[in-house]
């Protein structure tokens, strides 16, 4: 963690958090920082934890140990308005979560409408804007089952953004795509990214990892086994499990 | 048939409309019970879920004649020779309170079911986004457990217009009890059940065309291209 003091303020810091349902145990003791505009890569097996790391980190899980700041906020504290935290945190879902019942721009203004974020106009200017980023802007008056997988996800992170959030979250975004959509999703994380957003994003996507990630962790039976620049991490691992891991997916 | 028709025509429509009162009263009380109770076999707390369960449990387990004859007879005796108070009960606050409380349960169950129906994702999604439980609940997941509740409220609704039948035993001047008092006057008894019959009939029918039509809006709102 040391060696990534150069990106800036630690946004998120999350210390020997664990987290179990009932007597399973899926978190046992993680503890990681993320940096302002670092993109951490999370992978490993299924049941390794990743996605409910994921979720502990905007308490749509709460942990059962440990402890975790976003912004220096503690969200473990009772008394904190996770409410308000969860508006600067973005997330983004394996299977999207588009509100079916509403349009592609009532999708993106909802929760900014109902929050009086902003004045109506304004914030449809600023949803026009989101679905232009994300190549969609042609379809904001479609209803979400009349479009493709790839184009909802990309609605799904347009209508994340509309929060304005400084962190976004990403809980496996392409894993429910056909492997032709995989690009178009990918193409608009790595603009985020490329634009300096803070992320984490639990994927399988290794070529993403390896191009766009600041640091990967593996993660294994509710541990951190490995973590470390993706290039490195990736073509040369030094724990036995990651190996093992890598030789599977690659 | 003419003869009933000329003769108590208007006895019987004017019990229609009191069969029609106490459906509507019953019903309106009924649909605020059903939304608290099945709000509260929703929410993450053990203690609300436990109240719903109780609750359905107790009113489904009781047959509503004995639970008709329990408030319009039972409690008012209770009342006035146990706790000496001097109440009296109305049939008709009696019959919207049975209906209210039997409709009720099974409108708790209606509303519990269809909420559980839609994707926990969605709950998640408008959580995730810093929408308080609330606003979630109303803004993102009633809108869409309401389009797969209604046949089935419709369908409940129409077995509490029934119901309203069983509460001619204490006496309300409902259809039921009107026309057993037409036949004891005049021994007509199949020309007056059938009118009766009829009677039901229309309204039962009216309602359930009117469910489709609300259906059917309900349903074009989202697919529209």
């Amino acid at each position: 963690m040391a060696e990534k003091q150069s990106e800036g303020n630690v946004k998120i810091h999350v210390s020997h958090l664990s987290k179990s349902f009932g007597k399973l145990e899926v978190l046992k003791d993680i503890s990681v920082d993320v940096h302002e505009g670092e993109v951490v890569v999370v992978i490993g097996p299924s049941g390794s934890g990743k996605s409910t790391f994921l979720r502990c980190l905007n308490r749509l899980e709460t942990a059962t140990g440990g402890e975790i700041t976003v912004d220096g906020e503690n969200i473990l504290d009772r008394r904190t308005d996770i409410n308000h935290v969860r508006q600067n945190i973005g997330m983004v879902f394996q299977h999207f979560n588009l509100f079916p019942h509403m349009d592609v721009l009532k999708n993106l203004m909802m929760a900014p409408l109902e929050l009086k974020k902003d004045d109506k106009e304004r914030m449809e200017q600023t949803a026009m804007q989101m679905l232009k980023k994300v190549g969609m802007d042609e379809k904001a008056h479609a209803y979400p089952d009349q479009l493709s997988g790839g184009q909802q996800q990309r609605v799904a992170i347009a209508r994340a953004l509309c929060m304005h959030p400084d962190i976004m979250l990403f809980d496996e975004p392409t894993s429910a795509l056909d492997p032709e959509m995989v690009g178009e999703v990918l193409e608009v994380m790595k603009e985020l990214a490329s634009e300096g957003m803070t992320m984490v994003v639990v994927t399988h996507e290794m070529g993403f990892a390896r191009e766009v990630g600041d640091r990967l962790l593996f993660m294994d039976g509710g541990y951190i086994v490995e973590q470390g620049d993706p290039r490195e991490v990736l073509s040369n691992p030094q724990e036995k499990r990651t190996k093992d891991f890598l030789s599977k997916v690659l | 048939m003419a003869y009933i028709l000329s003769n108590y025509g208007s006895l019987l429509l004017r019990a229609m409309g009191q069969t029609l009162l106490l459906a509507l009263s019953g019903l309106f009380f009924a649909s605020i019970i059903g939304l608290i109770f099945g709000l509260l076999a929703v929410v993450h707390n053990k203690a609300c879920n436990v109240i719903e369960t109780v609750f359905v449990d107790v009113i489904r387990g009781v047959p509503m004649i004995v639970l008709a004859y329990f408030v319009y007879f039972g409690i008012p005796y209770f009342l006035n020779n146990m706790m000496g108070q001097n109440v009296t009960l109305s049939a008709l606050t009696a019959g919207t309170i049975c209906l209210s409380l039997n409709c009720g349960a099974y409108m708790a169950e209606i509303i519990r079911a269809g909420i559980q129906s839609v994707d926990p994702g969605q709950m998640e999604a408008a959580r995730s986004l810093g929408l308080p439980y609330g606003k979630a609940m109303r803004k993102v997941v009633m809108p869409q457990a309401i389009r797969t509740m209604i046949p089935t409220i419709i369908n409940q609704f129409i077995i509490t217009l029934k119901d309203t039948s069983i509460l001619s035993v204490i006496g309300f001047p409902e259809l039921v009890n009107s026309a057993k008092n037409v036949v004891a006057n005049t021994f007509r008894s199949f020309q007056t059940w059938f009118i009766v019959a009829v009677m039901y009939l229309i309204i039962i029918l009216a309602l359930s065309k009117a469910a489709k039509v609300i259906e059917r809006r309900l349903n074009r709102g989202r697919k529209a291209v």
